[in-house]
């Protein structure tokens, strides 16, 4: 057998899976070293869709930087706009009235409603199941046309202003909203009788890629994937900003009930559990939300006081941190943004170790990644 | 069979007298494999198309409806765009290999309708080893995949190749083992006699499915293990699209890649052919013999059960497609070995068994002699 061994030297194949592959959820490049089917070594190789947005960031007005913050996580655009915005209010210390806030926070569970549902869909269709993908893409359809109602846009919304939002809400639009939640309750224990406890999705996730929750705090995951190595960590909790105090909630941890603590299917079932907290977040901001303006007084010519800030939001991809420097003029001296998925690239050489190639696909759709915002 | 065909058809006709035997007969010969390969077109294209009404009512969505009533001529607009389109051959690709793989597959696949025994009389070769000429000649599939993956020089193209081989080699076995059940009852190979076993006044009891708990056993063996075979999900791991994009084919483009998609619906109709003929009584329905009938509505009705017994087999595999997410392939290697191959030898010692002491009568037979 060894003399056969010799004589059939096998060799390292050296793949590139992306920048064009339909499972790196964009336009990530890893660069696969294969013995055969086992991955040896899988690295990252990102940048593919750089477009300097933090340089840009110097050289706009803090009001004009706002619709660049949609193209940050374009699947959770709500969520970067009020992040932007609450890091320049914490700056500037303005006031908000506390209808924008509601209507921020809705607004936010909402597209994180939407995202997770990309995640999800996305995440089966890697896996081979791809019937779910069309009904998540459904379930989003609605939220889709909410948003379309309040901003007119329905991927990139620019609805969040410093200050406040926008607009006000439109007629009927809690009502819409309501109808929504009624429609969309049922449908995760739906998703979860369709996939979830599959027996084959359950094999392919479990035990697959486990993160210790030392190694998950250690490498700065945060969000979902953090949550799935069984970490109670949510900055809407922990540091809680905005309305959030307010709301009633569980924090959602992987439980490692099929498997290993924090592998794939762990993070999966966070992000699912998580759709239904958001449901109960917005029910009660439906319920709670108070009559007024939804525009703090804010200058025309706009210039924070000198100084720095770091804010950073729970997003449905983790913490969205926005460093921000201003020397007192209209633009902001230096811009900073720590993206979660970014962050999130760091541990994947070490966790892909050893796995198979379906695995790597595992891998990055639970990770849930989005490529403009690794890239900036 | 054509040979005698064309002694009455000179006999019949006297005019032929005087030509060669062997031409006659060759012409029959081309003539049948023509009717066979429309037949066979026919399908495959009408299947890709209710492939996609099916996808289309599982996923919530409509599905192909423009061309024609309902969509339904949306595969010839298919074929026409795939014949019409540039035919691509990588710079650095096995220009022989490339071109030779689809024809290997296709052929593969096509050349077992010859077999199939679609009604009383509708069978274009009644080779008296029928099964055993189906396995081999399916085997050529898996080398044309593995030609078209090592052709294309793409690493992805590739390990789609090995994968198929890999796979397709060891789901022959369980296939193999979960059809000999049939041929073991019927005491032949030919697919026309085990569907003649499977006749008689026990209506669908006189099936092999109800034959013995062994043989119903078998059924479902073979219908997994032949989901494999063909690479349709939950085994679709040589495709794979969104692990390998899309395999072995991933560098065909036009009607080169049309010949891998046509063959992998005539191997859908195939296996569900050969698992309506072994198990599922073939043309037989309860209380009606078409052999009794008059030839022409014989052969037509018993043609309609067949076709609607595989369609229906044929329907549940798209199903399944899309239902379930796909296995990984040390999973799917797993399920072969340690599951399939043990349970289909288990089971083929069980029906020999049975076959021994019981005498070769099935569970309806016993019971009907208990009543005397």
């Amino acid at each position: 057998m060894k003399a056969r061994a010799e004589a059939l030297p096998t060799q390292e194949m050296l793949i590139n899976m992306g920048p064009q592959h339909p499972s790196t959820h964009g336009v990530l490049r890893v660069i696969l070293r294969t013995d055969g089917e086992v991955v040896v070594n899988a690295r990252p190789d990102v940048g593919y869709l750089h477009r300097a947005l933090e340089k840009i960031g110097e050289r706009v007005t803090y009001a004009q930087y706002m619709p660049f913050t949609d193209r940050l996580d374009y699947l959770a655009a709500m969520n970067c706009n009020a992040a932007w915005a609450w890091t320049v209010e914490k700056l500037a210390g303005i006031e908000v009235p506390e209808r924008a806030e509601y209507i921020r926070v809705i607004v936010c569970e909402l597209n994180r409603i939407a995202s997770h549902l990309i995640a999800f869909g996305s995440f089966t269709a890697d896996m081979g199941a791809f019937t779910p993908f069309l009904y998540a893409i459904r379930e989003r359809e609605r939220i889709n046309d909410l948003f379309e109602d309040i901003c007119g846009n329905r991927l990139t919304y620019n609805y969040v202003r410093i200050g406040g939002v926008s607009a006000d809400l439109p007629d009927r639009f809690l009502e819409k909203t309501k109808e929504f939640l009624d429609y969309f309750a049922p449908k995760v224990p739906e998703y979860n009788n369709l996939i979830s406890y599959n027996k084959i999705f359950v094999h392919r996730l479990a035990n697959v890629a486990a993160v210790t929750p030392e190694d998950a705090v250690g490498y700065g995951l945060t969000g979902p994937n953090l949550r799935g190595s069984g970490v109670p960590f949510d900055l809407r909790k922990n540091e809680p900003y905005s309305v959030y105090p307010e709301f009633d909630f569980d924090v959602c941890v992987g439980t490692g009930e099929r498997g290993t603590l924090g592998d794939c299917f762990d993070r999966y079932m966070v992000r699912i559990n998580e759709m239904k907290e958001s449901v109960r977040i917005v029910r009660q901001a439906i319920e709670q939300i108070p009559e007024g303006p939804v525009m703090a007084k804010v200058p025309r010519m706009f210039k924070p006081p000198v100084g720095e800030v770091y804010f950073r939001a729970e997003n449905p991809r983790g913490e969205t941190g926005i460093y921000l420097i201003s020397d007192g003029t209209v633009n902001p001296y230096r811009l900073k943004i720590r993206a979660p998925s970014f962050v999130t690239m760091g541990i994947f050489e070490k966790i892909t170790k050893g796995l198979m190639i379906a695995d790597v696909v595992a891998v990055i759709g639970s990770f849930d990644i989005i490529l403009p915002e690794i890239d900036r | 069979m054509m040979e005698s065909l064309a002694i009455s058809l000179v006999n019949a006709v006297p005019v032929l007298s005087g030509v060669p035997l062997w031409t006659i007969t060759l012409l029959i010969m081309v003539m049948v494999a023509a009717v066979v390969l429309t037949f066979a077109l026919t399908y495959s294209g009408l299947a890709t198309y209710v492939e996609r009404k099916v996808a289309g009512d599982i996923q919530a969505r409509v599905g192909p409806n423009r061309v024609g009533p309902v969509g339904i001529l949306q595969f010839l607009a298919d074929g026409i765009k795939l014949l019409l389109k540039e035919d691509i051959i990588p710079a650095k690709a096995d220009r022989f290999l490339f071109v030779l793989a689809p024809y290997l597959v296709f052929v593969g696949s096509f050349a077992a309708f010859v077999v199939v025994p679609f009604g009383v009389g509708l069978i274009a070769s009644d080779l008296n080893i029928g099964i055993y000429y189906v396995m081999a000649i399916t085997s050529l599939v898996v080398v044309g995949v593995m030609l078209a993956g090592w052709s294309s020089n793409n690493k992805w193209a590739l390990l789609g190749g090995m994968r198929a081989a890999a796979q397709i080699v060891s789901y022959e076995i369980p296939v193999g083992m979960a059809l000999l059940p049939a041929v073991l009852i019927a005491g032949s190979l030919s697919l026309q006699d085990i569907v003649r076993s499977q006749g008689g006044l026990f209506g669908i009891f006189g099936w092999n499915l109800f034959h013995n708990p062994f043989t119903f056993l078998s059924f479902f063996l073979y219908y997994v293990a032949a989901l494999a075979e063909t690479n349709r999900t939950p085994f679709d791991i040589p495709e794979a699209e969104s692990e390998l994009v899309s395999g072995y084919h991933v560098e065909y483009s036009g009607i080169r890649f049309a010949f891998f998609f046509l063959a992998e619906y005539g191997d859908m109709f195939v296996v569900s052919a050969l698992a309506t003929a072994c198990f599922l009584g073939g043309w037989h329905v309860p209380f009606l013999d078409a052999e009794a009938l008059p030839a022409l509505w014989g052969n037509l009705f018993s043609l309609g059960v067949f076709l609607g017994k595989t369609l229906s087999l044929v329907v549940l595999m798209m199903w399944i497609r899309w239902t379930l997410p796909r296995l990984r392939v040390d999973q799917l290697m797993r399920v072969a070995w340690k599951y399939l191959v043990p349970l289909t030898f288990f089971n083929l010692l069980g029906v020999s068994l049975w076959l021994l002491l019981f005498h070769g009568k099935g569970i309806p037979q016993m019971i009907a002699s208990l009543f005397g």
